[in-house]
This record gives structure tokens, C-alpha cells and sequence, in this order.
């Protein structure tokens, strides 16, 4: 038996239990509250729509900007007068007692009712995992038509208190949608790049971070609706310009914050908005008039379904992967009104629209028919239709390695056959964005880090998070691919055994060296005082040393596995000739260190140059930044070959006496240090260079 | 006039290559390009390319401009690079950046990706072996990675690394200690591009319209 939940969808369900709220309230004697206006537009929308328009996919939208832009814009046009013509003439059909509304008013219903809800169709898609493209293109066009819909209302809302309407007027009104459209981007991205400015100096007070993109954001939107602008479209352009500026510069914490409170906000709204829903179809005044209702709801229909095919035809022409009749049945058949036309509809006014209640009772049939009907059956109909689903791929770095080629292969070919397409200007975009951009906005050294960079570093964080939250080392994942770095290092020099056998209890030692002091991960509970909350340096020790436990779970998987020494290719003269020397070989992390043994690994014989780059390549295999040679920073955990005191002398394990003071600083977030040698320096950990 | 000669034997040698009609403008659009990159002389050597003004940018612009010689793109028999190409190479190479025709069937769609990742796999692999080893992985990541000067050294390094045991996971799964992972062939380069479409990600758009911009 299906659970009710796999069938009806949650907006429906939240209707339903705003229905029985509602009833329950109007049977006590009370009045059921209604969702008032100012409520919705000022605190219930801004966080659904915030949270879609900073996690909104910005490759996909800007690759599919044309069409989502002509739906918006030129469909929301097309439905609305479509409606609002043909529900006038519906009107002045006589004896259906409709003849006082004028077609202004008639326009203005349309204008309400023919916008698609971004609130509805997120509930709904995000429910049945279609594929990204269609998820896009329905998403952007209820995103975008909000300035559509802004200007058309208002524009009636006037006229319907004018005398006469002259051309002059209608040119206005036409332009006044891009001023309307285009304004409200512009404060977006105002709000957007100062939001991102001031990011760039919240290194000390890492607890506020989250708050700024909240509060920028918030007043974008709020500065845009002060204007009649598109709230809307600030919202989303703020979200979308700050974004990457913000998260380069704030801490991995704040990010999550950011990520679950924008969540958590936008699902309590959308539960609210729903709910809010039944409980005013409960209380409100209505007014139901058959034919009115009826039409309304065939047209509406009829509208969208026209008007999505007649653009489709059109928009095929210039695109390269063209929509198919199934995509064009889902874009149709996803165009859920709610909460936004109903909110609309409730702010006009009484004296001048005195059929108000039978807008209403027509725009709540409507929405209730569009999000149970059709919210209802697209997931079988996808089904059905054998849709494509959403692909859930891991983003890897060999996609990432390849986008990016080709991204610059076909650029190069543009600029080659002289045609300033799509990807010339996307690449001067991203070279003054690089260029003078990154520079104000991110702070330090991240602005000129290059995304592939950081794209890796992303990943290997969350690597090295995972692994971390797995338990450490006990577990090895059994699907993890048993490939390793000594498997694409080709073999050119026959294998020889070049490591001395370690006795038993030596490798007992090792290991058990490792185990402990690689166990103590778990954080210490502390009270925290805002003050001393972990700031940024110790999270980037506290990534380090993550990614050095990583390496060393490997190498000592290998020590365990194998103790020949697989050859590796010598990369050049100089660089086998420096092996050989006397320079310390050192694997060098980043930053700070960790209170470890130095375990150096003599090779038998200095001959076999070969045999010392076990330390190296293991250790490189996971990825981490190494560095030449010749620096000097010693720390952590450093595998050092050394030229042996006399020949076949198997026993290294000194803990590094040799080494720099650096090597003894204690990590912060290691509870207990574990066996090792006395610090030289009883220093607490000091992070080196901020 | 020899233009309009080898117009019509370019029309003929890509519908051949081609088999799909490609309307004479296009051609006539390219054939105006190459003269100009070629100081209207008959073939376009690799300095010629020196002169296209945003290409200096590219960080892979050795790549793309040895794309243009690298004989297998050629479809000629021999190995190695050409010297200096003519009109109708021109037009060899950019025909593997046609947008896809609706009316394709599936078997000319394989073709088609394949084609296009055949010109894809011969840019990194440029010793021409037929396998992409480590080392010309790690020479792609360090050219794309080239316009940023203040790099760590093992950067580049490491990403290719890490890049190519993921391709040695996906293409070969589960491996012994001394197996020996040569490189990525081009059968394994299909199974990495599997999952994203080439088809419709490369293309340039003027093969499919009216020329827009002309650039001096």
C-alpha cells in the first residue's frame, strides 16, 4: 500500500490540515485568521525565494536564460490578456450577472491570476526529481514573471481609476516594466556586492557572518518593494551576485549555517503559506459564481497550454537542444498558481473592486485545482511519459578538468573564426571578474585562487569531513576502489626490495604510534563564549590535520600491505639527484603542525633512489599541496629519508630530535597529545602567519 | 575564380565528410576568416595564429593552435603535425564543432560524440600514443592552471593525480597492488564522458546561423 505521502503531494496535505485548522477554528465560534498581505510579502516570501535564488544553479540558468526569459515575460503577457479578454467577453455574455466588471478590471484579474507560483511549483518539483533542465526552466520563469506581474498589477490597479486610458499611458506602462525589471536587479546587485565587501572583513567575528547575508539580503528586497521594483528579482540578483564572493570568504561553519537556516526558513514559510492557505478558504468572504469560476479555471488552462506551445515553436528555432513535446506537456502542465495571486487579490481594494470576494473565491478554485489536481498526478504522468529524472552525480574532478577544457577549447575556437559568441563573452566576463573583481571582494589570499583549486580543495574537504564523521580509522568503506597511486605510477625499474624488513615489533610500534595519536579527534566539549569561538586558523589546522591523517591511514595501509617499495618513474635528473642529497625530502603541509613522532624512513642503501619516494608519492596521492625540497618549514608529520649513519642500519625510529621546535606545537583541537616525546617548547599552539 | 572553385570542391568535400548540407555562406564566412589569418596566402602555418588578438588569453592555446596541425585530426594517414594547412583542413577541423541536426538517427549521433571526443582525446594526448598517461595529464592541468602565476608548485600535480585515479576507478574498478594502470585509453575516455553530452556542450553557433560579428 503506498504511503499517503508517496501520492499527495506536501503542499496538498498542508492545505488540507489549513482546511480542517480552519473549520475547527470556525466551528469553536472564533474567526479563523486570514492571511494578510503584508505578512506574506514581508515575512513569508522573502526566505522561500532567498533560499532559491542563492542555491540557484547558476550554469543551467544562465545557459537556458533566453527561454526562461521568454516564458516569463512573454507568456505571463499572453495569459494575462488572454484571460482577461476572453473572461470579459465571458462577462458581458448576458444573464450571468457579471456585466459590471469592466475589462480593466477583467485585466487585472488576469494579470493576478497568470503568473506561475514559484512557492507551488518548489513544493511540487522538488518532490518528483525531474531532470535539470525542465526543473530550471519552470523554476526561472515563476522566479522571473514576478516583474511582470508587479508592473501589470499596478499598472491596472491605476487605470482602473483613470477616466480614460490614452497611448500615452499604455507606452509608459510598457516601459515602466523595464524600469520595474531592471531596477530591482540593479539594487540586487548593489546589496549583493556590498554584502560581498563586507564579508571580505569578518575574519574576527566569524559568529556574524551568516547574519549579513540575511540582513543584506532582506533589505535588497525590502528597498526594491519601497520602489514598486521587483522585489523578487533583488532578491535573487543579491543572492546570486554575493554568493561566490561570500563563501570564499567566510568559514566553513558559517557556510553550513547559512545553508540551514536559509532551509529552515524557507520550509517553515512554505508550511505556513500553505496552511495559511486552507485556514483563509475557511474564514474569507466568498462569492461563488458559476460561470465566472468555471471559465476562469478552462481558460487558465487553455492559456498556459497554448501559450507554452506557441513559444516553444518559436524558442526551437534558436535553441540547440531542442524541447520535446514531453518536456513542453511538463513545462504546461507545471504551471501551479498559489499563495502569491491569492495574497495579490486580497490587497486590492474594497471600494474600487467591490467584486473582489468573487476574484478571490475564483483565484482560491484555481489554486486549489492547480496544486491538488495537477500536483497530484505530474508525478505519475512523469512516470508515466518516462521523463528523464535527475542524474544525482557526484560533481568529479575529472568533469571538472574537462568543463573547464572545453570551455576554453571553444572560446579559443570563437576567437579563431573571429565570432564573438556566447563563450568569448562569458570569458572576458570571467577575466574582469578575476582581474579587478575578486580583488575588492574576497579577502586575502582566496582572491586569486583559481576555481579548479578550489573546486579540489572543496572536495577534499569534504573527504576528509566524511571520513572523519565515519569514525576515523577503524573503518575502510568496502566500496571504496582499491586503486591507489602506485597503480598509475607506471613501473620502470624492476621492483627490488629496498626497505630493510622491519621486525615484528616494529611494525607493532608503528602502528601503534599511528592509532594513537591519530585517534585523538574527538573535540573536546567547551563551553563557547563568543569570543573564543574556533576562528579560521585553527579550522584550516583542523582541515590539515584531517587531510594528514588521511595520508598517513594510507601509508600505513601500505607499510601493512607492502613492504617492497614499488619503483617509481624518476622525474628528472635534478629532481632524483636532490632525492639522493642530503636535503630533507620533507612532505610539507600547509600550515601548522601537529604534535606527532617524526618517523623517518632510512632506505637501505642511498643507491636506490627509487625506494625513498614510498614517503612521497603515498603521501601526495591523496592530493595535498607538497612542495619542493628545498623549503625549509618542517612539521607534522614528515617522512624523511636519511642518509644512514652506516650502511644496513634498520632502526629509524627516532622521533625527530633534529627538527625544528615547530614540530612539538600541539594542535587546539587534539584533546590528549598521546605517547611522544617532550616538547622542546611548552608552548600552546601558535598558528602560524594569519 | 579559384575562390569559387574551391568553394564548390569545399562544398563537395564537406558535404562528403560531413553528409549533411552546409549552406555555401558558411562557408563563404570561414573561407573570408582564413584569408585573413593567413595574409591571403594559400595555406595558414602555426604563427599565423599568433595573430588572432584574444587567443593570447587562452591559457591552452599551444593545444588548440596544434589541434589545427596534428594530422590525425586531419584524417590523414600519416602521424604527426603538419607544416602548414590549407582551406580544406580549415574546414576539417571546424566541422568537429557542428551543432547536432535534429534529424539525426542514433547510429549518426554515436558517430557524431565519437568524433568529437576523438579530437578532444588527440588534444591530451600529445605524444600520440594513443593513451594519455600521467604525465600529459598532469601537463593539461598545469596549462589550465597556467595563467595563475602564484601557484604552489605541486598543485597542478596533485589535482592530475587525484583526476586520474578517479579514471582508473571508474574505468577499472577494483585493482591489486601491482597492477599497473597504463593510462587513459580512448575507450576509457568514453566511459568517463559518458554520463555528460559532448554533442550538445561543443559547438560554436555560427555553423548553425547567419555570421553575426565579423572581427578585424
Amino acid at each position: 500500500i503506498p504511503s499517503v505521502s508517496s501520492i499527495v503531494p506536501e503542499s496538498c496535505l498542508l492545505i488540507v490540515v489549513g482546511l480542517l485548522v480552519g473549520g475547527l477554528i470556525k466551528g469553536v465560534g472564533e474567526k479563523p485568521p486570514i492571511l494578510k498581505s503584508e505578512i506574506f510579502f514581508l515575512f513569508l516570501l522573502p526566505p522561500i525565494i532567498l533560499d532559491a535564488g542563492y542555491f540557484l544553479p547558476l550554469r543551467q540558468f544562465t545557459e537556458n536564460l533566453g527561454t526562461i526569459l521568454i516564458f516569463a515575460v512573454v507568456g505571463t503577457l499572453w495569459n494575462a490578456f488572454f484571460l482577461g479578454g476572453l473572461m470579459y467577453a465571458v462577462c458581458q455574455i448576458g444573464g450571468t450577472g457579471l456585466n459590471h466588471i469592466g475589462l480593466l478590471a477583467n485585466l487585472l484579474f488576469g494579470s493576478i491570476i497568470s503568473a506561475v507560483d514559484p512557492v507551488a511549483v518548489l513544493a511540487v518539483f522538488e518532490e518528483i526529481h525531474i531532470n535539470e533542465l525542465l526543473h530550471i526552466l519552470v523554476f526561472g520563469e515563476s522566479l522571473l514573471n514576478d516583474a511582470v506581474t508587479v508592473v501589470l498589477y499596478h499598472l491596472f490597479e491605476e487605470f482602473a481609476n483613470f477616466e480614460q486610458v490614452t497611448i500615452i499611458d499604455i507606452i509608459l506602462g510598457f516601459l515602466s516594466f523595464f524600469v520595474v525589471s531592471l531596477g530591482g536587479v540593479f539594487v540586487g546587485v548593489i546589496y549583493g556586492v556590498i554584502a560581498a565587501f563586507t564579508s571580505r572583513f569578518t575574519s574576527h567575528i566569524r559568529v556574524i557572518e551568516p547574519l549579513f547575508v540575511f540582513l543584506y539580503s532582506y533589505m535588497a528586497y525590502l528597498s526594491a518593494e519601497l520602489f514598486h521594483l521587483s522585489g523578487i528579482m533583488a532578491l535573487i540578483a543579491s543572492g546570486v551576485v554575493m554568493r561566490p564572493y561570500v563563501e570564499a570568504n567566510i568559514s566553513h561553519k558559517s557556510h553550513t549555517t547559512i545553508k540551514y537556516f536559509l532551509k529552515m526558513w524557507s520550509s517553515v514559510s512554505e508550511t505556513l503559506i500553505f496552511i495559511f492557505l486552507g485556514v483563509s478558504t475557511v474564514a474569507g468572504h466568498h462569492y461563488w459564481n458559476w460561470t465566472f469560476v468555471i471559465s476562469t479555471l478552462l481558460f487558465c488552462l487553455i492559456a498556459r497550454v497554448l501559450g507554452v506551445l506557441g513559444l516553444t515553436w518559436f524558442i526551437n528555432k534558436f535553441r540547440i537542444v531542442k524541447l520535446t513535446p514531453k518536456d513542453q506537456f511538463i513545462i504546461a502542465y507545471g504551471g501551479l498558481r498559489g499563495a502569491i495571486a491569492f495574497s495579490l487579490c486580497y490587497l486590492l481594494d474594497y471600494e474600487h473592486f467591490n467584486m473582489r470576494d468573487m476574484f478571490l473565491t475564483a483565484i482560491i478554485t484555481v489554486i486549489f485545482f492547480t496544486v491538488f489536481v495537477q500536483g497530484m498526478t505530474i508525478r505519475p504522468l512523469v512516470d508515466l511519459l518516462a521523463v528523464k529524472k535527475k542524474q544525482e552525480s557526484k560533481r568529479s574532478i575529472n568533469e571538472e578538468i574537462h568543463t573547464q577544457f572545453l570551455d576554453h577549447l571553444l572560446t579559443g575556437i570563437e576567437d579563431i573564426c573571429g565570432h564573438y559568441g556566447h563563450h568569448h563573452w562569458k570569458d572576458k566576463l570571467n577575466r574582469f571578474n578575476k582581474k579587478y573583481v575578486k580583488k575588492c571582494l574576497i579577502a586575502g589570499e582566496r582572491s586569486k585562487e583559481p576555481q579548479l583549486i578550489a573546486f579540489y580543495h572543496k572536495m577534499e574537504m569534504k573527504q576528509a569531513i566524511e571520513m572523519v564523521e565515519s569514525g576515523g580509522i577503524a573503518k575502510i568503506p568496502s566500496a571504496v576502489s582499491t586503486v591507489s597511486m602506485q597503480n598509475i605510477q607506471p613501473k620502470i625499474l624492476p621492483v627490488e626490495r629496498a626497505l630493510p624488513a622491519l621486525s615484528k615489533d616494529k611494525e607493532e610500534e608503528i602502528r601503534k604510534i599511528l592509532r594513537n595519536n591519530l585517534q585523538k579527534t574527538r573535540q573536546r566539549l567547551r563551553s563557547y563564549n563568543r569570543h573564543t569561538l574556533v576562528a579560521d586558523p585553527y579550522e584550516e589546522a583542523w582541515n590539515q590535520m584531517l587531510l594528514r591523517r588521511q595520508k598517513v591511514r594510507q601509508m600505513e595501509q601500505k607499510m601493512n600491505n607492502y613492504l617492497t617499495v614499488p619503483a617509481h618513474k624518476v622525474d628528472s635528473p635534478t629532481m632524483s639527484r636532490a632525492r639522493i642529497g642530503s636535503d630533507p625530502l620533507a612532505y610539507e603541509p600547509k600550515a601548522d603542525s601537529e604534535n606527532l613522532p617524526i618517523i623517518t624512513i632510512d632506505p637501505a642503501s642511498p643507491q636506490s633512489p627509487e625506494s625513498v619516494d614510498l614517503a612521497n608519492e603515498e603521501l601526495k596521492g591523496s592530493g595535498h599541496v607538497s612542495s619542493s625540497p628545498e623549503e625549509e618549514e618542517e612539521e607534522g608529520l614528515v617522512m624523511r629519508p636519511k642518509e644512514p649513519s652506516s650502511p644496513g642500519t634498520d632502526d629509524v625510529f627516532t622521533p625527530g630530535a633534529s627538527d625544528s621546535p615547530s614540530n612539538q606545537r600541539m594542535l587546539r583541537c587534539l584533546s590528549d597529545p598521546g605517547p611522544r616525546p617532550e616538547p622542546e617548547e611548552g608552548e600552546p599552539f601558535i598558528p602560524k602567519g594569519q | 575564380t579559384g575562390k569559387a572553385q574551391s568553394s564548390g570542391r569545399c562544398l563537395g568535400l564537406l558535404r562528403a565528410l560531413l553528409s549533411s548540407p552546409v549552406t555555401s555562406d558558411q562557408i563563404e564566412h570561414l573561407h573570408r576568416r582564413f584569408k585573413q589569418l593567413s595574409n591571403d596566402k594559400p595555406t595558414l602555418r602555426k604563427e599565423h595564429f599568433d595573430s588572432v588578438p584574444d587567443l593570447e588569453f587562452n591559457p591552452i592555446r599551444c593545444k588548440i593552435v596544434q589541434a589545427f596541425f596534428d594530422r590525425r585530426n586531419l584524417r590523414q594517414e600519416e602521424d604527426g603535425l603538419a607544416d602548414e594547412i590549407n582551406f580544406e583542413d580549415f574546414l576539417t577541423i571546424m566541422s568537429y564543432f557542428r551543432p547536432i541536426e535534429p534529424d539525426m538517427d542514433e547510429e549518426q549521433l554515436q558517430r557524431f560524440r565519437t568524433n568529437k571526443l576523438k579530437f578532444l582525446f588527440h588534444m591530451y594526448d600529445s605524444d600520440h600514443d594513443g593513451i594519455i598517461t600521467l604525465e600529459e595529464y598532469r601537463k593539461v592541468v598545469e596549462e589550465l592552471l597556467s595563467g595563475n602565476p602564484h601557484l604552489e608548485k605541486g598543485a597542478a600535480r596533485s589535482i592530475a593525480d587525484g583526476a586520474m585515479l578517479e579514471a582508473a576507478s571508474i574505468c577499472v574498478g577494483q585493482m591489486e597492488p601491482n597492477q599497473v594502470y597504463e593510462g587513459i585509453t580512448f575507450d576509457d575516455f568514453l566511459k568517463i564522458w559518458r554520463g555528460i553530452d559532448i554533442e550538445t556542450k561543443m559547438h560554436v553557433r555560427f555553423l548553425n546561423m547567419e555570421p553575426i560579428a565579423h572581427c578585424c
